[in-house]
């Protein structure tokens, strides 16, 4: 489909912020027509490259040459950019969830008659472009009633309507269930049967191997290299290589596990949605961990994995209906957060700049959030032992900050997740639950949480592990269990399991799936 | 300048805001002709200004937490009522109605808590409600009259520290003691912090910066004491001057040195975060809705001592003095940024420009205009400096919870690009 004239070349990009250079001489091309993968870990400048492709950086602020269909470029701002046929869709979905489909097409570009939107035409036109992306709603409905998979497509029909020829998907899929993602990649080849550039960024590296054309690695804000891929037959090794400029014969770490007995079990865990009276968001659960256990949770998005973890983690979500969780053999009630944390449990939010962290807080007082007791002299808090409990986890941990008076606003995503982990190390443990705990921090970062994991575990702590990525659970855990609308359809031990088996036990509550 | 900059030490920007109150008063001053910094102006300007700051105390915690209070000058004059009432109609002797006016307070904190905490209704409705309930309960309960108050609260009000000792020293010796008891104060806290500096990061602080902070510190108490203690006779640092400082260090340290003060803070900068770490999240709405009626009574009370009587208006347009103070102090609306010494120095920024603006002879009218404008260029200046990635200047004047974030004890500055562009 794709033929050899370039739609855009970036030629010597670079772009200077204080005392940082973000973009240093990258070149980019990228042809009429194909799919275009942009790998790099956080912070190589993938986003900065694109924000100066869509003039949110605005011309002259970056050194270089834009040269697109032909023609050199000089976007002042997004809508020049967007005047240009180029859209560009964002990691965080921009649109307004009170508002229906039709309204968030139109939002800023309405369609006019005699001064006055017409509305009508704007129906019209917003079933058509749904279409085109593979969707069968009604455009009167609120996007917030949209899942995010349906959200994403939304935000590319918006993209469709504006006549877009380069269309940009900053990491579409790290919100997506592999359902949702499946179908994205889909919509994509789709689009780029149409004639549609696609330029994708993205982390997930199966999901490059699927779909792209070409792939260009960005590295420390220069370009490391670029080259054509088939398809289906793209060497992971290679850019992974690329990316963290070693290579990585394997992305876990070897890992002997040492369990022992089961230290917290529950059984007939039954709770109900907060919002929507009368529906179950775990359905009579039963699982149990062991000490020195990592026990991974699988499922797609919504199918209750963090509702489950949070609802144990001291009733924080949901209404709890009934069942038991027995902590080393007694049975426990944990009525509140700080009920649990005195337990000794541990729960590591999936989201940390949402519910994990306080982005005004150093990392010193993060630290100790949630065990401000231990720094306690006399009912006040002793600013010598907070700071020496920090300093212990910071090095501990080896977070990259100057010291523990640094803002954790100021911190990568990697060293944040470490601070998250270590504020909950510092609450002295049995029972860790980590939700998503790599979720948006790049390889190397990842392979360090990896090894804290398997120190957590040798300790004889007890490890549940949420993720969405399915190879990450296979290379970490001793056991998998499966979630599927709530309930718990199925465990398998790590000798046993695979992507396939893990996929069919997600996506079915029947007790076939157990087979 | 580097050399200035060591003796300011980590805290730069509190040396800056204090050094822009300290131009304001010398501008005034001569403008007013040395009217300004007189014993009796400042005299006055602390008693006739401490009932705000205490107002202000509360008003900065629950402007922390993410809500506002809009009742507190309607519950002053409330709970200020009710006192004057009780000692009048029911006989209680002074110190029994000062202890109804403030059960009451704490009644009132309870009932606003529990719209807040338990039913989720904003601050800003609740308080909104509270405002219009407590000035019509005042105008109903008095009548629409005045009622003196026992006339033992002057002391609280308006009243002077007690004349003793030996007469060479020339001025008032309780005054002085204060004056000296500070800078011994100040001194041991700066000298303390230098060793356990030291001892934890290793970092050896040279010892003249700090030599200098002490004296030029002690110089400026040392000048206050002599100038608040050499008034008319009989006069000194005024009492509701003494009540302030002491809410001022308690409070300080719950906020700083508590869980609960950092349960404040916790909430205020993440609520959703601060639950998942086990703070419970409506019990410490209850507790700092609680506290603020508790002070705004405490504070209705004071006013009602200099006032000598209760009026059915005391307490009008108290709420916006309290918040304006906070914001210049460097508050966020946004909840988790602020601190209690930050708006004691905003809330002296409102007071002496009242007063300055006084002796001018500028009327209340324009008064109300200029506050407005500080008021605003000072919130501008703050958000122009976060903009620019630069850690907020006025919103981290004071050591404490939240302005370590950056400067900090090894001192990594960040200083530099906030955008720099992550991908």
């Amino acid at each position: 489909m794709s033929d050899h004239t370039p739609i855009l070349q970036m030629k010597n990009i670079t772009k200077i912020f204080p005392g940082v250079k973000a973009l240093d001489e990258v070149t980019l091309e990228v042809r009429q027509g194909e799919i275009h993968a942009i790998c790099g870990e956080n912070g190589a400048g993938k986003s900065t490259l694109m924000k100066v492709l869509s003039g949110v950086h605005p011309y002259g602020s970056y050194t270089g040459q834009i040269i697109y269909q032909g023609k050199e470029m000089s976007f002042k701002d997004i809508k020049e950019s967007e005047k240009a046929g180029i859209a560009i869709i964002h990691q965080e979905l921009t649109m307004i969830p009170e508002l229906s489909i039709t309204e968030n097409i139109f939002m800023g570009n309405e369609v006019r008659r005699r001064g006055l939107i017409d509305w009508d035409e704007a129906r019209r036109l917003t079933v058509d472009l749904l279409k085109r992306v593979g969707l069968s709603l009604n455009p009167n409905t609120q996007i917030k009633n949209l899942g995010v998979g349906q959200q994403q497509l939304v935000e590319i029909a918006k993209a469709l309507s504006k006549n877009v020829r380069l269309l940009i998907l900053d990491e579409p899929t790290s919100a997506l269930n592999e359902e949702d993602t499946e179908n994205l990649l889909n919509q994509m080849r789709e689009l780029k049967s149409k004639g549609i550039t696609c330029i994708m960024i993205s982390h997930k590296l199966n999901e490059i191997a699927a779909i792209a054309d070409s792939v260009t690695v960005i590295r420390d804000g220069r370009t490391v290299e670029t080259y054509d891929v088939e398809a289906g037959h793209v060497d992971e090794d290679r850019i992974i290589r690329a990316m963290v400029g070693r290579s990585l014969e394997n992305r876990f770490p070897d890992h002997v596990p040492d369990t022992g007995d089961v230290i917290f079990e529950v059984s007939g865990w039954r709770v109900e949605d907060p919002l929507i009276p009368g529906r179950l968001i775990c359905k009579d659960s039963n699982f149990f961990v062991r000490a020195g256990e990592i026990v991974g949770f699988a499922g797609l998005m919504g199918a209750g994995r963090t509702e489950l973890m949070r609802s144990l983690f001291g009733r924080n979500f949901g209404i709890y209906q009934r069942g038991t969780i027995k902590h080393h053999g007694k049975d426990v009630k944990l009525k509140s957060v700080s009920a649990a944390i005195r337990q000794g449990i541990a729960y590591v939010p999936e989201d940390r700049k949402v519910l994990g962290l306080n982005l005004l807080d150093n990392v010193r007082m993060t630290t100790t959030s949630a065990n401000l007791k231990a720094v306690l002299n006399h009912g006040l808090i002793d600013s010598s032992l907070e700071y020496r409990a920090a300093e212990k986890e910071r090095k501990d941990l080896s977070v990259k900050a100057a010291s523990v008076e640094v803002g954790v606003s100021t911190l990568s995503g990697g060293n944040q997740q470490k601070v998250v982990l270590g504020k909950w190390i510092f609450t002295e443990p049995d029972v860790l639950i980590l939700d998503e705990p790599t979720r948006g921090i790049d390889v190397g970062a990842k392979y360090e949480i990896y090894r804290l994991i398997h120190a957590l575990a040798d300790q004889g702590k007890a490890v549940i592990m949420v993720s969405s990525e399915l190879p990450e659970l296979l290379g970490m855990s001793d056991r998998i269990y499966t979630i599927c609308e709530g309930s718990i359809t199925g465990v398998l031990d790590r000798k046993d399991a695979d992507s396939e088996k893990l996929m069919r036990m997600m996506t079915t509550t029947s007790d076939a799936a157990a087979n | 300048m580097k050399r200035i900059k060591e003796v300011m030490g980590g805290d730069f920007r509190q040396f800056t805001m204090v050094i822009a109150l300290v131009v304001l008063i010398v501008i005034f001053n001569i403008i007013s002709g040395g009217r300004m910094v007189t014993s009796a102006n400042f005299q006055n300007l602390i008693s006739g200004n401490a009932y705000v700051l205490v107002l202000a105390i509360g008003m900065v915690m629950v402007i922390v937490i993410g809500q506002i209070d809009l009742s507190v000058g309607s519950v002053a004059g409330f709970c200020g009522m009710v006192m004057a009432l009780t000692a009048r109609d029911l006989n209680f002797p002074w110190w029994a109605a000062v202890l109804v006016g403030i059960l009451i307070g704490v009644l009132i904190g309870a009932w606003q808590g529990f719209w807040l905490a338990k039913l989720g209704i904003p601050g800003f409705i609740t308080t909104l409600g509270g405002m219009m309930i407590f000035r019509g309960g005042v105008i109903w309960i008095s009548k629409s009259i005045s009622v003196p108050a026992p006339h033992e609260l002057k002391m609280f009000g308006a009243g002077y520290l007690p004349e003793w000792g030996p007469a060479f020293t020339g001025m008032n010796n309780s005054t002085l003691l204060l004056g000296v008891i500070g800078i011994f104060a100040y001194a041991y806290a700066q000298l303390r912090r230098r060793t356990k500096n030291e001892k934890l990061t290793g970092v050896n602080e040279a010892l003249w910066p700090v030599v200098v902070r002490i004296v030029l510190v002690g110089a400026v108490i040392g000048y206050l004491a002599w100038l608040f203690g050499t008034g008319r006779p009989g006069t000194s640092f005024p009492v509701p001057g003494v009540i302030l400082i002491i809410l001022v260090i308690i409070y300080h340290i719950i906020t700083q040195r508590t869980t609960f003060g950092r349960h404040i803070y916790a909430v205020g900068g993440n609520k959703a975060a601060a639950a998942l770490s086990g703070v419970n999240v409506p019990r410490t709405y209850f507790l700092t809705m609680l506290n603020m009626s508790f002070l705004a009574a405490l504070a209705g009370i004071m006013f009602i001592g200099r006032a000598t009587a209760a009026g059915p208006s005391d307490g009008t347009n108290w709420e916006l003095d309290a918040i304006a103070s906070v914001f210049i102090g460097g508050a966020a609306v946004s909840g988790g940024i602020g601190t209690v010494l930050a708006t004691m120095v905003g809330g002296m920024v409102m007071a002496v420009l009242n007063s300055g603006l006084m002796l001018m002879g500028v009327g209340a009218d324009r008064t109300a205009v200029i506050k407005g404008l500080v008021l605003l260029a000072a919130v501008a200046f703050d958000v122009y400096n976060k903009k620019q990635g630069r850690k907020s200047i006025i919103g981290h004047l004071f050591p404490g919870n939240k302005d370590k974030q950056e400067g900090g004890a090894s001192g990594a500055s960040g200083g530099s690009g906030g955008d720099t562009g992550q991908s």
